[in-house]
């Protein structure tokens, strides 16, 4: 590992002002950064640890939660208030890493990591995203785990987050610190498609910080399902993941929230199929429907057919757990 | 509930606890990478990052310069080992290739072939140091696919590789019902939770201590001695503990001997850790593997006739051989019998044993041809294998010394409840999921080496019992005690069994299912020859189980000690012995999604008598679990564009995790094989592995009516 200098200050003005230095980096529960220094893959000069910051707190707010970035992962899947009205989150956030990485890691630092594609990941193979240029090693190679949604010729990885699909599903809102104060922005637009600068995972600019993400009430606590295909049953990532939520009234969908992880450099948000399911009766025709028109447009590799048919069949099966019908 | 029932230990015998649990638990015990001595160095290696060809420039000066830096070595400044050049023409290749050697010159024989080695006053100024070597290289073409060469395998030298024919294997071309099919194993890697580690100490010129993890300690004290032409008793090679191996400790990898030298080159202690990536092609893995089954048989479920054919990778410098074919030979009575086994270079690092070893690959492949036959002739699986029950070794003819594999099979069909199986595939429900059952069996040789250990009753009523066997994890130390403490006919609280040191009495290589017989054996014999000491200095008509202490006291002895060296009788060639397994297993899949999660194991071994409950039903549960994870999970992936593995860790190689293992029950049949050794006990390392991927397979086709005949079987492949 590649030596260098490591600062906490304790307020959020320090902080900005230290990132906005080059070759800073922050850390946080670190779970995924200092396992990427270690591979060289990132090399910062200075660590900026954030975690004296005030930013721990899970809170209600105006028409929602306010969860501070650095919450832990364990601590908000096990929140209350998250339990009580959110439990897609929370299901997903159980269904990420293990019990010790969730304690580690936070809120700001699950939407930050990087893609665990294996030529992101070791420095002597080719990778746009960690040395631009040299080319997309997954394109030809070993590429079960990528994308069938979204990529470009530069960059076939997707994000790795289980959280940021229910929070994407639930139109949650990040708010971010910046030199000229605060920005809000939705949680669907923070990260980012590959095109041609796969490189940048995400919206938020060098200098600026996570500092919260909120979430608005909604009426689907009752009928919400997070399923995570995978290879083996706990601790692994997602080979197809749904994030699926409805608001049934009588047996017709009201509306429905639906997103999926392990397809696309970040979370893939359905609104086509989530219109698509609008008005419909909560059962299995109206299901397949909308997983044929989630999945239009999807695209597969040499190694990752197998999603264009898993995908649309996980998508059903959450509809199916959600919808209380499983 | 009681803790025996929670065990599910049957009642034969309590068994004690790890006498070396308590250290394990509480981290006192040692493991190598754990030993620090005073003015220590740390060793870190630079892999090539190309596949074959030669070093062209290798630039150490950053690395030099770098802060803590004591040492770079490479092929231009390591030392001739002296023993490097011993009795070999080097205008000749050596008979079936020779070990990987490090620093001796500038090839590149695989990806991630260490180039140099970086020896610093920290671990991270080494780890820092070492990512400042840079070569540039002549690249050569290279193959790393063995799928790509298997038309190049050829049969390795020597006669147990030799193709085997017993009547006319042919003849199941003729059987009226047959299986003809192939399965294919891909990489997997050992990945013990401990990582390989050396610490090297030279206590003079020409004396080292070595803390490594090892196997074997006096084999590693052999390599070394004759590395650097040392008289064995120069090299102290101690391994206290080993936190599991299960086949990469073998051996005496390159990058041990390399550690040594280079704590000869700064005369400083040096220790080495290879990382997590580094173990993938460093200390061996279970080579890629293609495997046909032919076989043949009557409408009532007689086999006519049985090819086995395996073709395996190795590597480029050096032949590696399994018994991959072997069980096809003697499992099941059959007239007509064919096995071909050959191996196929490519530019890897040489694969080595990994648990239950070529037979565990070649089970997978028989035991899954079996059940397909099976549902062909409309047979339940078991039936069909007794059917074709061997009642004496058809390889030799010889009787068996035991063999109780009709009692495992129906011990463990009762456990699982068999009756439950449907004997149409596909057809039985629960909530959405598909349920199946299946079974696998698996054999490996029962056999008993030579050991010696030293039997020394102390002053204190202390029974020591020394010998330079390791334990790898499986519980050597405890049922080293057990036999103590029944042979000698004292609590095994008076017993302390002292290991993992080469300066004590010789024992092998913990491998190949041979300790508890072979190292057992001679503890049994030892503890009877002292007592039988002890009855003559007692004389006629003493207690034959005296108070040791106080008769030690009145004859004025510090101590009484016997050293007895012993291995299998002779009666044992007249014999075959082999242990037995029977693994079945309840599976249910998810059909839309592909999801398979194991339900229900139940393990039966044919192991004779078992010694040591705890820790034998450990060994059962163990292998259970590496046969989950191998039908199930393991698969190390090389881009063959680069030649380099895109999986080398735990999160992308993976190993079942506690939420893939169900109940395991691990049942034993618990008769005596005297023929064996004195306490009647056979190996049961191998088998607990042997087998189980073949159940996982076939309990996955009885669930949904799809084969699965190439490993692992993740949910992309299952899902309908």
């Amino acid at each position: 590992m590649k030596q260098f200098q490591y600062i906490r200050p304790i307020t959020q003005q320090s902080v900005l002002a230290a990132i906005a230095q080059p070759g800073t980096k922050i850390i946080a529960g670190g779970s995924n950064l200092v396992d990427l220094m270690k591979h060289g893959v990132m090399t910062p000069d200075k660590l900026v640890d954030i975690n004296k910051l005030p930013l721990r707190n899970v809170s209600t707010v105006k028409n929602g939660v306010h969860i501070g970035s650095l919450a832990l992962n364990s601590q908000v899947a096990e929140d209350k208030q998250v339990v009580a009205k959110f439990p897609l989150l929370s299901q997903a956030l159980n269904a990420g890493a293990s019990a010790q990485l969730r304690n580690m890691a936070t809120v700001g630092g699950n939407m930050m990591q990087r893609t665990r594609c294996p030529y992101f990941y070791d420095v002597a193979l080719p990778c746009n995203k960690r040395n631009p240029g040299s080319g997309c090693g997954a394109l030809e190679g070993f590429n079960r785990m990528h994308a069938i949604f979204g990529m470009s010729e530069q960059c076939i990885a997707v994000h790795p987050s289980d959280m940021a699909v229910a929070m994407a599903a639930l139109d949650a809102t990040v708010i971010i610190a910046g030199k000229k104060g605060e920005r809000r922005l939705p949680f669907v637009d923070f990260h980012r498609l590959p095109g041609n600068t796969p490189q940048l995972d995400n919206n938020l600019a060098k200098d600026e910080l996570i500092v919260a993400v909120e979430i608005p009430e909604n009426n689907y606590a009752a009928h919400s399902h997070y399923l995570k295909i995978r290879d083996r049953a706990s601790y692994a990532f997602a080979l197809v993941s749904v994030a699926a939520a409805l608001d049934i009234d009588n047996g017709t969908i009201r509306s429905a929230r639906l997103a999926m992880g392990g397809v696309a450099h970040k979370p893939w948000r359905l609104t086509a199929a989530e219109k698509a399911l609008v008005g419909k009766p909560a059962n299995a025709a109206s299901f397949e429907q909308a997983a044929q028109v989630a999945m239009q447009g999807a695209k597969a590799f040499k190694d990752n057919a197998f999603k264009l048919k898993l995908a649309p069949a996980a998508i059903i099966e959450a509809l199916t757990h959600a919808a209380g019908l499983a | 509930m009681k803790q025996q029932e929670l065990l599910n230990i049957p009642p034969f015998t309590e068994g004690i606890n790890r006498v070396d649990g308590k250290l394990k638990v509480t981290g006192a015990a040692k493991y190598a990478a754990e030993f620090n001595l005073p003015n220590m160095a740390w060793a870190v290696l630079v892999p090539s990052t190309i596949t074959k060809g030669t070093i062209s420039t290798i630039d150490t000066k950053a690395a030099e310069r770098a802060p803590g830096v004591l040492k770079v070595i490479t092929y231009l400044n390591a030392p001739k080992l002296p023993g490097y050049d011993s009795g070999k023409d080097p205008s000749k290749p050596p008979t079936g290739g020779g070990p990987l050697r490090l620093f001796v010159d500038n090839t590149v024989k695989f990806n991630g072939h260490p180039i140099a080695m970086v020896v610093a006053d920290s671990f991270e100024r080494a780890t820092y140091a070492a990512s400042l070597v840079k070569a540039t290289y002549n690249k050569e073409s290279f193959q790393t696919d063995a799928s790509k060469v298997l038309d190049k395998a050829d049969t390795p030298k020597g006669p147990r590789f030799a193709d085997y024919k017993r009547g006319n294997p042919e003849e199941w071309q003729n059987a009226p019902v047959k299986v003809e099919e192939e399965y294919i194993i891909p990489i997997e890697v050992h990945n013990p939770m401990e990582l390989s580690a050396i610490v090297a100490h030279w206590t003079a010129d020409d004396k080292v201590t070595v803390y490594d993890k090892t196997q074997g300690v006096k084999s590693t004290q052999n390599a070394i001695a004759q590395a650097f032409k040392l008289p064995p008793d120069n090299v102290q090679v101690i391994t206290k503990f080993v936190g599991g191996a299960f086949g990469n400790a073998l051996r005496t990898w390159p990058h041990e001997t390399a550690t040594v030298m280079a704590a000869q080159m700064i005369k400083r202690p040096v220790k080495l850790v290879l990382t997590r990536e580094m173990q993938f092609n460093s200390v061996g893995f279970r080579p890629y593997t293609w495997q046909k089954i032919r076989i043949g048989a009557t409408a009532d479920g007689k086999f006519t006739g049985l090819i086995h054919e395996a073709r395996a990778q190795t590597s480029s410098f050096e032949e590696f051989t399994e018994g991959t074919v072997n069980m096809a030979r003697f499992m099941y009575a059959c007239p007509n019998v064919g096995t071909i086994y050959k191996i196929t270079p490519v530019d890897t690092n040489t694969p080595t044993w990994m648990r239950g070893p070529g037979e565990a690959t070649g089970a997978f492949a028989l035991e899954s041809a079996i059940d397909e036959l099976a549902y062909k002739l409309n047979l339940d699986p078991i039936e069909l294998r007794i059917r074709n029950h061997a009642d004496t070794d058809p390889e030799n003819g010889k009787p068996f010394s035991t063999k109780y594999l009709k009692e495992a099979y129906e011990m463990g069909a009762d456990k699982i409840g068999w009756k439950n199986r449907p004997s149409k595939p596909g057809t039985l429900t629960e909530d959405g999921w598909l349920i199946g059952y299946g079974m696998g069996s698996g054999v490996f040789g029962a056999g008993r080496g030579r050991a010696t250990v030293k039997a020394t009753m102390q002053s204190d009523g202390i029974l020591l019992l020394q010998t330079a066997v390791t334990d790898i994890g499986v519980g050597t130390g405890t049922a080293m005690t057990q036999i103590a403490a029944d042979a000698f006919g004292i609590p095994s609280s008076k017993i302390k069994f002292e290991l993992g040191d080469s300066s004590l009495p010789p024992s092998p290589t913990q491998g190949g299912s041979m300790i508890t017989s072979t190292v057992g054996g001679a503890v049994h014999d030892a503890c009877l020859a002292l007592k039988e000491k002890f009855q003559q200095l007692i004389g006629n008509g003493g207690s034959d189980k005296p108070d040791y202490a106080k008769v030690l006291k009145d004859k004025g002895l510090q101590q009484l000690d016997v050293t007895i060296t012993s291995s299998g009788s002779s009666e044992m060639r007249d014999f075959s012995s082999y242990s037995y397994s029977v693994h079945f297993v309840q599976v249910k899949v998810h059909p839309k999604t592909g999801v398979t999660r194991i339900n229900k194991v139940v393990s039966v071994a044919d192991s004779g008598h078992i010694v040591s409950p705890k820790t034998a039903r450990s060994q059962v549960v163990g292998g259970a679990i590496g046969g989950i994870g191998m039908a199930l999970m393991e698969e190390a992936v090389i881009d063959h564009r680069f030649g380099r593995y895109v999986n080398a860790d735990l999160a992308g190689y993976h190993v079942p995790v506690h939420a893939d293992i169900p109940q395991i029950d691990a049942l034993f049949v618990n008769k005596p094989d005297y023929k064996v050794n004195p306490m009647g006990a056979k190996g049961m390392g191998e088998i607990a592995l042997i087998g189980m991927s073949a159940a996982v397979a076939n309990a996955i086709y009885n669930a949904t009516g799809k084969r699965f005949r190439e490993l692992p079987i993740t949910p992309d492949k299952v899902m309908i």
